[in-house]
């Protein structure tokens, strides 16, 4: 079967008759059988698949189906869906069934998508490299001595594999971008509030998102538009209206800013600098203004980033303690040690450094220096960036300082694995929504890496059209040259 | 920020986590290691600055109380290690003084 990269394109064959959906479903349950060695799917809904995709292929056929018919969709290992399991991928949820779906994943299927299973990522989204997994580490479809990145790695692994033709990731410092760099797809995080947490498994709850990992723009919009949206459910979801992402464009050339320190960053390749350069040349042949912008706070964006997650975590995962759901170790033989013994034994290591580092700064004597310090720094960054999205419809920077690294390469100092992140978490940080777009391939390595494009929060609609654009541009000036 | 066994300790119980000898040596070097990195937040100018508490911009949602149908109490026990028709089940919490 011929790649297809959009919904658009599947809808055209389907439409033709080139295929039926329950073919095109078989075709990606044997690429997930073809590429077990990845390690991408924890489990396949194959029954419910096949079902779906007879289903909805009737819908099509009778002119009454949805906006995502014709979408075969991986989800995250976080993100519940009534009566599958669903683990976090960890040890202490192994064998949970989730009770409900979350609202992302009821508004996918109420528009016809049909899920395929759900894939591999760091334990409770935790890590950049998919290495933190308590059932193995996913590798890079591109080339498997390679991380396909994290902590969505199988999410975007799926989509580079062309097992779905897109999936569901969750996004806290970078966990939908960085992978999508990595394994060269699109990757969408949502402004925060833009779509519902509710039934996404909680590590930081004032900076996860929902958002797609797509080939297209066009998809990542169309998804969009189906989960984005208020809920009752969360009321940390925005009531600002959702606009028709993936409807009408506007081509208005855009003001953007490259963010020089990322730009001249120390830790960046020579090679993501000067592809970078290039793009900003072409971006302002194409009519768009580009000028350097500054983010000096670039620095502590990281340190930031880390204290106030790790606090948020610690108190989520409170809720594991071996009584109401998930694992409890056969030692317990009071209260105290359900609690301690099952924790320790199921909790993975990266999760209990950061339950650790949580419980500090938020424990008595140090809260004001740490925590509290983290969110003054939180406050000072969001004004600034929203200034600048004052002066500026974008922002762009590379997602990444340098395209996948190698399996085990960076697994021994936190520290290094942390700021594989410093490019990502600003969007998080300042709650407004990012894209990582596919467009360079390292000429050393063969591996892609991302540009980043961020825009004023809840300007999606803006931060699309254009990026849609962009990559309608550049596949065209490809066919060309 | 130094970093000992004492606060080690006194994190994991805080945490409800224990470590074994090697484990905790580890976690203290990592420990460590996060906390220089934290501090460097020291070196921004944060004086007058309010604490950011929510990046969203929706403040004060209200919603009628409503009895609504949540879970059911045989759902709410399915995923339990340990449970009956009625309740969790824990380890013996309270010993019988009278068995001493």
């Amino acid at each position: 079967m011929k790649e297809y990269t959009s919904l658009a394109q599947i809808r055209g064959a389907l439409d033709e008759g080139l295929f039926t959906l329950p073919e095109l479903t078989e075709h990606y349950l044997k690429r997930i059988e073809e590429t077990r060695e990845l390690n991408i799917f924890l489990e396949t809904f194959e029954a419910e698949a096949r079902e779906r995709a007879e289903s909805v292929q009737k819908k099509i056929a009778a002119g009454t189906a949805g906006k995502l018919a014709g979408m075969v969709v991986a989800l995250k290992d976080n993100i519940c869906y009534a009566g599958r399991k669903v683990s976090a991928a960890s040890k202490i949820l192994e064998n949970f069934q989730s009770l409900f779906s979350a609202t992302a994943v009821q508004r996918m299927l109420d528009e016809d998508v049909v899920f395929i299973g759900r894939v591999n990522c760091d334990e409770f989204a935790m890590g950049g490299s998919n290495e933190n997994s308590s059932f193995g580490p996913v590798k890079n479809p591109l080339n498997p001595a390679y991380v396909p990145g994290g902590s969505s790695g199988g999410s975007a692994a799926a989509v580079a594999a062309g097992c779905c033709l897109a999936a569901l990731g969750s996004d806290t410092g970078g966990s939908i971008r960085q992978p999508a760099s990595f394994c060269g797809t699109v990757g969408l995080k949502p402004t925060y509030g833009r779509v519902s947490r509710h039934g996404l498994i909680a590590f930081a709850s004032s900076f996860d998102q929902i958002g797609p990992i797509t080939r297209s723009v066009s998809d990542a919009a169309l998804i969009l538009e189906v989960i984005a949206g208020k809920d009752e459910m969360d009321s940390t979801s925005a009531s600002a209206p959702v606009t028709a992402y993936a409807g009408e464009r506007d081509s208005a050339p855009m003001k953007i800013g490259y963010i020089e320190e990322c730009i001249d960053n120390d830790a960046l390749d020579p090679e993501v600098r000067k592809q970078h350069l290039t793009l900003i040349d072409e971006l302002r042949g194409a009519g768009h203004t580009v000028e350097p912008v500054h983010l000096e706070e670039l620095a502590y964006l990281v340190p930031a980033y880390y204290v106030l997650t790790t606090a948020e975590a610690s108190s989520n995962l409170s809720r594991y303690d071996g009584i109401h759901y998930g694992y409890r170790s056969e030692a317990a033989t009071d209260i105290d040690s359900t609690y301690v013994k099952s924790r320790s034994e199921a909790f993975g290591k990266e999760v209990k450094r950061r339950i650790m580092l949580g419980t500090f700064v938020l424990s008595s004597g140090y809260y004001d220096a740490y925590y509290a310090k983290g969110q003054k720094v939180r406050r000072i960054l969001k004004e600034k960036t929203d200034a600048l999205l004052e002066q500026y419809d974008l922002l762009l920077s590379p997602t990444t300082p340098h395209t996948a690294f190698k399996l085990g390469e960076n697994t021994e100092d936190p520290i290094k694995m942390y700021l594989e992140d410093i490019f990502t978490v600003h969007a998080n940080l300042a709650g407004i929504p990012a894209v990582s777009l596919p467009l360079f391939t390292h000429p050393e390595n063969g591996l892609p890496f991302g540009a980043q494009f961020s825009a004023k929060a809840f300007n999606e609609k803006d931060l699309l059209s254009f990026a849609h654009n962009l990559m309608q541009r550049r596949a065209l000036a490809k066919k060309e040259g | 920020m130094k970093v000992d066994d004492a606060l080690v300790d006194k994190l994991a119980k805080l945490a409800k986590l224990e470590f074994g000898p090697e484990e905790r040596s580890a976690i203290r070097t990592d420990l460590g290691r996060m906390l220089d990195f934290a501090e460097q937040l020291n070196e921004v100018d944060t004086e007058g600055v309010a604490p950011l508490i929510h990046v969203n911009p929706e403040k004060n949602i209200f919603r009628p109380d409503e009895v609504s149908e949540s879970l059911m109490q045989k759902e709410a026990l399915q995923n339990a290690p340990d449970h009956d028709s009625y309740y969790f089940k824990v380890p013996k919490v309270v010993e019988n003084p009278d068995k001493g």
